[in-house]
């Protein structure tokens, strides 16, 4: 065990502690745990998105690619860099303006009807989970790789704390944790930035040279094409990651932590420069992995690439870099997973529990008392899969919540804003056929089934040939949404879109 | 306004505001005008801009070429994504300043 990074992971769930000890003194009301009662400010809320982003699977999983495959681990930080325009030219602000607690406020704002809601949580449910099982996979052999605990303790310890800042500090802990851990894997990326820098005499030109010979991919280290080979599979991969993001639940109920639209587009402002720098670099984590690291090194830790970044930080900076990049990729971790619970968690006790089975009538203290019930029933639930899930390939989960997240959620927040026509089996229907036909796909796909034993969960020919279905569920998605419309009798109430189309554009709304 | 008594009753919206009277306004038609003007071309842009880049590496070697030293235009094309999102960011950051102005007269108007 290295008790640095022991001592670091230590100093920082205290601090994570301490943040939740003061949240949950301010936690009273339904508006208090789900959205921190909409106080952030654009800035607060920027850092508090980017973190909610800069996951593991980012930080970890993107420099580890970066540095086995070269140009092709980029793709991942272009796409999800640029998903920030579709959330910020179409997603947030009507989204900030019709919801409330989840994204089911929003659709049911124009529907109005329990089948809405409930499919709708669903999906959240659905996707939180997915991504939750991801994040506890990598935090288990992440801690498990650093600390020597075992995995079966790792996931436990990380779910018992994750739990802890939720049902205590709701959304302003959750808020907290996040703003707190992106700060510190700002500056730790960019320390380790500066010294890859310094050892290629703070020349980009001279480390792209020098990169043509430090692996061995040779020159193709700098070409696209090692790790994407299908090209329907690239585009694929592509669609899922600039579509996905707009659908994620758990960056969607960040927007109702601010106080109105123009504080909703500030800070996707403020969190698109944050992640842009960050995922700039993510080059020299990547290229300084491989250059310094080595491949053989880098794949001996971890297959999956995954210790790339901190054994960087161990080659360039000593014990203390590692340690501090370890802990600042558990804090990561912890803050990503408390976000999916919040958002899972709202899903079930605002949606399930309050509009569904009490039809709106639970008291505020009864929410609270919902919520925080929920929260602990996510953090198990997903604490029980991840222990299932222990040898599956977190990329696979993490890419399955992105496609799932752009084919159900997002055709249904685009047209319930835009298209005057739709109407609730339209919703429906969209929301559930996305959601059944991208996880089928997934399922007959290369990523479970292979007939090479031990690369995949089952051994078999793959019905499906894409490792990602976004680009046959996203559009089956929309198509979905459309023909459900068109096929319905029912027609759209054309004064609830008016409403709909005020309320979504000036925030205007009537008193409910 | 003359409303639909069991629809106001079933989404408990006080109908005190007749929306389509503010959706059939100058002002509002101006802000979903000047909106769509500013949206539907730019997302049409990015989304062409940001798949050029796989369908370029994938179905041909163009980008491979060298750009200046090692960096190969794929490179310099992905670079650009970067710039191209700030660039967008910062516009629409710009042109929403005068959709608030818009918000701001519609509310006003509404209200009396």
């Amino acid at each position: 065990m290295n008790i640095l990074a022991f001592i670091l992971f230590l100093i920082i769930v205290g601090l994570t502690l301490v943040i939740t000890y003061f949240a949950s003194r301010r936690t009273k009301t339904t508006a208090d745990f789900y959205t921190a009662d909409s106080s952030l400010t654009g800035w607060q809320n920027g850092w508090a998105i980017a973190g909610d982003y800069m996951s593991a699977a980012s930080f970890l999983g993107i420099a580890g690619m970066v540095a086995l495959s070269g140009f092709d681990g980029f793709f991942y930080s272009i796409g999800f860099l640029v998903a920030y325009l579709v959330v910020l030219y179409i997603v947030a602000e009507p989204l900030r303006n019709l919801g409330k607690y989840t994204l089911a406020d929003m659709i049911a704002a124009r529907f109005n009807e329990k089948k809405v809601r409930g499919v709708a949580a669903l999906n959240t449910i659905s996707i939180s989970t997915f991504y939750m099982i991801a994040q506890l996979v990598g935090a288990g052999a992440l801690i498990k790789l650093l600390l020597g605990i075992d995995y079966l303790y790792s996931v436990i310890i990380v779910g018992i704390l994750m739990t802890v800042y939720v049902v205590f500090g709701g959304m302003t802990a959750t808020s907290w944790v996040q703003i707190v851990k992106a700060v510190l894997l700002m500056a730790g990326t960019f320390i380790i930035s500066i010294i890859v820098l310094a050892k290629f005499d703070f020349s980009v030109i001279e480390m792209f040279k020098q990169m043509k010979t430090a692996t061995p991919l040779g020159g193709d280290f700098l070409n696209p094409g090692n790790k994407f080979k299908d090209p329907l599979d690239t585009l694929s991969l592509n669609l899922a990651l600039v579509l996905g993001t707009a659908g994620l639940p758990h960056i969607l109920i960040r927007f109702f932590t601010v106080k109105d639209a123009i504080t909703a587009r500030k800070s996707v402002v403020y969190a698109t420069w944050i992640i842009g720098i960050f995922y700039i670099m993510t080059i020299f984590l990547g290229f300084g992995a491989a250059a310094f690291v080595g491949y053989d090194k880098i794949i001996a830790a971890n297959a999956a690439g995954n210790m790339a970044a901190p054994l960087l930080a161990e080659a360039i900076g000593g014990d203390f870099l590692f340690a501090f990049v370890s802990a600042v990729a558990f804090a990561t971790i912890l803050a990503v997973v408390a976000g999916l619970v919040l958002s899972a968690a709202s899903a079930f006790a605002h949606d399930f529990y309050g509009h569904i089975i009490r039809k709106g009538q639970a008291t505020d203290k009864e929410q609270v008392v919902a919520a925080r019930w929920a929260s602990i029933g996510v953090s198990i639930l997903s604490i029980i899969l991840a222990l299932f899930a222990q040898n599956m390939n977190v990329a696979f989960l993490v890419s399955l919540a992105f496609a799932v997240a752009a084919s159900a959620n997002l055709p249904i927040i685009v047209f319930t804003v835009f298209w005057k026509r739709f109407n609730t089996a339209g919703a429906v229907t969209g929301m559930l056929v996305g959601l059944i036909s991208s996880l089928l796909l997934v399922f007959l796909s290369p990523n479970v089934w292979s007939p090479v034993e031990g690369a995949a969960i089952f051994v078999g020919e793959p019905l499906f040939p894409l490792a990602n279905p976004g680009i046959i569920s996203i559009p089956i998605g929309f198509i979905a949404a459309i023909a459900g419309t068109l096929l319905s009798s029912k027609k759209a109430d054309a004064k609830k879109f008016d409403e709909i189309l005020v309320t979504a554009n000036t925030g205007m709304k009537d008193p409910i | 306004m003359a409303s639909n008594d069991s629809i106001a009753k079933e989404t408990k919206v006080s109908a005190s505001t007749d929306y389509t009277k503010i959706v059939q306004s100058k002002s509002f038609q101006e802000l979903l005008r000047k909106k769509r003007n500013f949206i539907v071309p730019l997302s049409i842009f990015f989304m062409v801009f940001y798949f050029t880049l796989p369908l370029l590496t994938s179905y041909s070697k163009v980008l491979n070429s060298i750009a200046f030293g090692a960096i190969s235009w794929a490179w310099i094309f992905a670079f650009a994504q970067f710039i191209m999102t700030w660039t967008l960011c910062i516009l629409y950051s710009k042109k929403a300043a005068t959709f608030d102005r818009l918000v701001k007269k519609i509310v006003k108007e509404a209200k009396g």
